[in-house]
């Protein structure tokens, strides 16, 4: 950022930050004080008392059996909904990528999903797995499947987990297309006259080339299965039947804003706080080395 | 290559295209048909594939009055107009607030400068959700509940708007900002007949991006409009989803979600190219 600066006013610069800084400071910097702040007290039904407790809110948290399991859940479907919607979008961008008739036909095709809400996309497939109207369902129920997943907390975290990768593929293509263009053709071809196959010189050559944006989308996946998938988890289940897609956002919510149990639920928000942070960390070491890469 | 090394291949890829294309689209086509026929055909589970003939009734009536025997709603009419006034004001307020701060950030130089360069980077890190609960007080206690400002100011900052201005400004030459000073031009002045025009593909790719952004919020909408005339779409449509699912005039819930999807779908269409350029460069 040196040698920029051009113009030397005093104030303006201070009004031309000032919007932005403003409301980082309301809506960003100071609620997530408030959570952190929040997470280490401890107030009786009523707001009446008040007490600091240090840790105990993250201790209570840690031997509550349904809040391990919203973690092992969150990770599970993340897992889950990241490994899917990389692997087939990576797929459907290898195809798209080569010089077929139509192509460009095939990438509107494949891009439009991106416009939905993760909430629609839920709506969508409920629409097709409702147990007594959904024509998937009922086509379940006739294979002799017992499909209800208001009941079978399984076959609800499945459906989830189908709405959320359906939702993130197009997504997750843009980028590998972009990747795969930004690879230079005369690389593939020296490892085709070195003799590799179409298979070898995909997992030789391209494959590692595309590991930069393989990694930041594993990264971007899964911050959106952790967050943006709210909207459908919502839509379709609220997090049942039981707690079989409660994930930790869910949980938050629920604790927050159905269950008034604030402290708790604010220290739910620091755990996650801190999750993000980890992850965003990863990802700029990650470009760090793409910079050395390139 | 031999050409009948290559045809096989190609078939393959046409094939995992086609089966790809038809997964995605598959489900928009059964509500549309869903949005053509009538309450008791989808009620019994027998669906059919093809089109009825209930069409221009279900879109009227879910577009009109937005509620049927079975489900209540707000008319589309009311919540698409809600959708589209949040989605333009976030877009356009969060440009207009990471633009000036990035061109204060580029081009001035000011004690605290890269104090407030951290303040705003560290957004990144913040979704939403792990600070919804202080958030949303802090609305509440300006008293901006069921306010269009409540709803679209606290999404308005990211970092990701003011990176990626800091981008393109870095590649202004400091030239061109000189030449105009020498002529007399002033800071704001070359803000509007300099950077401006040079940032316009930038910024419509980033208009593109949060016009999806904002159509698409489901969270915050829900926590902070309680009244119904202030429901968007995307919320509307999950409210109408009552408990007993197949009890339901899906008629009138498909043909308001296919509403509801036209137009995030024809923007990111339309506007594919700019689509793709904002995403794969904001994120670098």
């Amino acid at each position: 950022m040196k040698g920029h600066a051009t113009f030397s006013n005093k104030l303006l610069p201070y009004l031309l930050v000032a919007p932005q800084i403003v409301v980082t400071s309301l809506f960003f910097v100071w609620p997530a004080a408030q959570a952190i702040y929040q997470s280490l007290l401890r107030s009786d039904p009523f707001g009446l008392h008040t007490k600091f407790v240090g840790l105990d809110n993250f201790r209570a948290l840690f031997a509550d059996p349904y809040y391990l399991g919203s973690i092992r859940l969150s990770f599970l479907f993340s897992g889950a909904v990241a490994l899917t919607a990389i692997s087939v979008s990576l797929l459907l961008a290898v195809m798209a990528h080569k010089p077929i008739r139509g192509a460009r036909v095939y990438k509107t095709l494949l891009i439009w999903p991106y416009a939905l809400a993760p909430a629609m996309a839920a709506v969508l497939w409920l629409f097709l797995f409702q147990p007594s109207i959904g024509i998937l369902a009922q086509a379940l129920q006739h294979a002799g499947i017992g499909w209800n997943y208001t009941l079978h907390g399984g076959q609800a975290l499945l459906l989830v987990i189908l709405a959320s990768v359906w939702k993130q593929v197009s997504y997750n293509f843009i980028f590998f297309l972009a990747g795969l263009q930004a690879i230079p053709k005369s690389l593939i071809e020296a490892a085709k006259v070195d003799g590799a196959t179409s298979r070898r010189a995909f997992w030789s050559v391209v494959f590692p080339l595309l590991a930069p944006t393989t990694f930041f989308l594993v990264v971007m996946n899964t911050v959106y299965a952790f967050f943006d998938t709210f909207g459908a988890i919502d839509a379709l289940t609220k997090g049942g039947p039981g707690k079989a897609t409660e994930t930790m956002v869910y949980k938050l919510y629920v604790d927050g804003f159905k269950n008034f149990r604030l402290n708790s639920s604010a220290a739910q928000s620091v755990i996650l706080m801190a999750l993000v942070i980890l992850l965003t960390a990863f990802q700029f070491r990650f470009i760090e080395r793409r910079v050395h890469y390139v | 290559m031999t050409r009948r090394s290559r045809r096989p291949r190609n078939i393959g890829a046409h094939l995992v295209l086609l089966v790809g294309v038809a997964v995605l689209v598959f489900p928009v086509y059964m509500a549309f048909i869903g949005s053509t026929h009538d309450a008791a055909t989808i009620g019994r589970g027998r669906l059919p594939l093809t089109p009825g003939s209930h069409l221009a009734e279900n879109y009227v009536q879910a577009w009109v009055y937005g509620t049927g025997e079975r489900v209540s709603g707000t008319p589309v009419r009311v919540m698409m107009a809600n959708s589209l006034v949040m989605a333009i004001v976030i877009a356009v307020g969060k440009i207009s607030v990471s633009l000036l701060a990035a061109y204060a950030v580029v081009f001035f130089r000011f004690p605290g400068r890269m104090f407030f360069f951290w303040l705003i980077f560290i957004t990144l890190m913040l979704p939403l959700e792990v600070r919804i609960i202080p958030s949303y007080k802090v609305v509440s206690d300006f008293g901006l509940l069921n306010t269009l400002a409540g709803l679209t100011i606290p999404l308005m900052v990211s970092a990701t708007g003011t990176l990626l201005f800091r981008q393109v400004f870095m590649t202004i030459p400091k030239e061109l900002l000189d030449a105009a000073k020498i002529d007399g031009a002033g800071p704001m002045r070359c803000l509007w007949s300099i950077i401006l025009p040079l940032g316009r593909p930038s910024i419509a790719a980033l208009f593109v991006i949060l016009f999806v952004y904002g159509w698409n919020q489901y969270l915050w909408p829900l926590l902070i409009t309680t009244e119904r005339n202030m429901d968007t779409i995307v919320i509307g449509i999950v409210k109408m989803l009552g408990t007993s699912e197949s009890l339901m005039d899906w008629n009138l819930v498909m043909a308001t979600t296919v509403m509801a999807m036209a137009v995030p779908i024809a923007v990111v269409i339309l506007f594919q190219k700019w689509l793709v350029q904002g995403l794969v460069e904001t994120e670098k």
